[in-house]
């Protein structure tokens, strides 16, 4: 066995499953808090990605192209939910479902107007560009660098959520809005931060991916919907449970692709392997999810309290 | 007024619609307009697919995302067996209904456990899982599609090969999937489904297993999607798995709203209406999805209850009885 690759491989889930719960903490924190359904999340994810790519264009700067990035998503999530979602709240999922939707399109043909058909590409500064090297191991120090952010907002978001005043308001709200607002909390604010917040971590993921994928139009319109199943399996509103639930469906997702034939050849002829295999790794993180729902509905790790 | 005449402005508009229907492929191949023809079979087709989902979103209030999956399916069941020669038209049927309502019947028991947000992020995830199912065949084209050099055969019975034959199929399984819904909502099992649409409570505590019923509404609904994918992939020669994408199922939600949610006509005007802004504003600009976009969203806030919904305004003006 390889076991270079099996690290290389091991890394790629772990970086996967890192810009997973960066699009599913936001998403889980908006259901959970606002019962608003955001399919237009993974737009964040793109214009994020964009506004970086420009900045970067303009200074030369990797580093100012992401503070920039992330004021700016943060101030296009405020906008979406002081103009639209916040008249939503009290309606129901179909016209989230339909709104959101129109986002997209929206979203979508804006970036298409104003950067053109084309995908961007974001350079990156020549010291994140090379490698690490330990022993016979050769790791792209950009994928650490990925693996160390999403790490990084990962504790800052344990913090802001187990330890302030804000994180408790967060808390409360995803377990009982109601109760939250008849003690007087101003929820209206608390809904702007959370949705601004929740924009401004998926534009993050889209710009720490950009560089390697390049930025384009609807590149978060895929990705959104493994968030959205790491959200079921994590249990809605559960911060820590899309940790968890990204961790495991990232890992789960890039092994079978390079390790479920091998898998399968164990028990089956090595020509059935290989067909099916492609097939059910294409399947299982969907599998998995219907496991969950079959016997935890709630998800694996449900806020405290929740319904 | 004879009695059979609809007595509403509404019903007027609506039995118009269906009569130019029924002529339009005489005069458009009196005016030499082959391409509209084509156009207009491609809507009919779409409105059967979303008159089924209505079934489940406007009459029963099931949120679904992933419709989409089961025009694919159902292209698929006539793609796959074509592409090993099979061109049997009552096969590919009996696939298209099994297939779909088989796996309608798997993923609809696991997400009807569920409800609001959950549900609908479940059905899209599921549909986004046959995507990539299909995405992942290399054999049947995978991302490239399939194409379908021949179409179903009903052998003595019916013909799909002539424009004009097609037409008139597709017509005539719109007629009846019109009918269907109509007989199936005003039945004791439509009334069931719409009860539990409002207070799923209250139906459980009058001893409905609402689950069931809601069950056997979604395989209903699927199934008829399923005959819409099949007529897809007859009618467009080709398929792919980007047919299944959560875009279209978007799209099609998007028919529905146009039209009016939870009426019988509404999702077959509401599918005209999409077909063509969708022909004339590509023609006009590439950024028409931003049009789309924002009719979508105004429509939401503002422009309550679709075509059907200011249709009937004109019935409380003027005419009979509603």
């Amino acid at each position: 066995m390889d076991w270079s690759l099996l690290i290389t491989q091991l890394l790629n889930g772990l970086q996967l499953g890192l810009l997973l719960f960066l699009l599913a903490s936001g998403l889980t924190l908006i259901f959970g808090i606002m019962d608003f359904i955001n399919l237009s999340h993974g737009s964040f994810y793109m214009i994020g990605a964009y506004f970086c790519g420009t900045v970067v264009a303009i200074t030369g700067s990797f580093f100012i192209g992401v503070v920039f990035g992330l004021v700016g998503i943060f101030i296009v999530g405020a906008a979406v939910e002081w103009f639209i979602a916040r008249r939503l709240y009290r309606s129901d999922h179909l016209d989230h479902v339909l709104v959101t939707f129109g986002l997209i399109l929206i979203f979508d043909t804006l970036v298409h107007l104003l950067w053109g058909a084309q995908g961007m590409a974001i350079p990156l500064p020549d010291m994140l560009n090379g490698q690490i090297r330990i022993g016979e191991l050769v790791l792209p120090t950009y994928r650490m660098l990925i693996i160390g952010c999403g790490l990084g907002v990962a504790a800052l978001l344990y913090v802001l959520v187990v330890r302030t005043r804000l994180g408790m308001l967060i808390r409360a709200g995803a377990s009982n809005r109601t109760m939250v607002e008849a003690l007087g909390i101003n929820i209206n604010r608390l809904f702007l931060v959370v949705f601004a917040l929740g924009a401004a971590m998926a534009g993050f993921a889209g710009m720490l991916i950009a560089p390697i994928t390049e930025a384009s139009i609807g590149m978060g319109n895929d990705i959104i919907i493994v968030a959205f199943v790491v959200v079921i399996v994590g249990g809605i509103g559960s911060v820590k449970g899309a940790f968890y639930a990204a961790l495991i469906l990232g890992m789960m997702d890039t092994l079978s692709r390079s390790y479920l034939d091998v898998v399968l050849g164990w028990f089956m002829p090595v020509t059935y392997a290989e067909t099916a295999a492609p097939a059910l790794s294409a399947m299982l993180i969907y599998i998995l999810m219907a496991a969950v729902l079959a016997f935890r509905p709630q998800g694996l790790f449900p806020p405290a309290g929740a319904k | 007024m004879k009695a059979w005449l609809p007595q509403t402005w509404s019903g007027r508009i609506y039995a118009l619609l269906l009569l130019s229907l029924a002529l339009a492929p005489f005069v458009l191949d009196w005016m030499k307009q082959p391409f509209y023809l084509d156009l207009l079979t491609r809507a009919l087709i779409f409105a059967i697919a979303v008159i089924s989902l209505n079934l489940i979103l406007g009459y029963g209030g099931m949120v679904s995302l992933g419709h989409a999956a089961y025009i694919g399916i159902g292209a698929y069941c006539v793609g796959i067996p074509s592409y090993y020669d099979y061109y049997n038209g009552w096969l590919h049927l009996a696939l298209a209904l099994g297939v779909g309502g088989g796996f309608a019947l798997i993923t609809g028991a696991i997400s009807l456990r569920t409800k609001g947000v959950y549900f609908i992020m479940i059905t899209m995830a599921f549909s986004q899982m046959a995507f990539f199912l299909f995405v992942s065949m290399e054999e049947y084209g995978a991302d490239d599609g399939l194409v379908i050099y021949s179409r179903s055969e009903f052998p003595q019975w019916i013909s799909l090969d002539s424009a004009f034959g097609l037409y008139y199929w597709i017509f005539a399984v719109l007629l009846l999937a019109l009918f269907f819904i109509h007989r199936l909502v005003h039945a004791h099992f439509g009334r069931v489904i719409v009860g539990s649409k409002f207070n799923e409570e209250r139906m459980m505590a009058l001893g409905f297993n609402t689950y069931r019923y809601r069950l056997a509404c979604y395989v209903l609904s699927a199934m008829l999607c399923s005959v819409a994918g099949m007529l897809l992939g007859n009618f467009a020669g080709f398929i792919s798995p980007d047919m299944m994408s959560w875009a279209r199922s978007g799209e099609l939600i998007f028919m529905v709203i146009i039209g009016g949610v939870g009426t019988l006509f509404g999702p077959l005007i509401g599918t005209m209406v999409f077909v063509l802004l969708e022909e004339i504003l590509s023609a006009i600009t590439v950024y028409w999805h931003l049009i789309f976009g924002i009719m979508l969203v105004a429509l939401v806030l503002y422009g309550k209850g679709g075509i059907h919904g200011w249709l009937s305004l004109l019935d409380r003006g003027g005419g009979g009885r509603g």
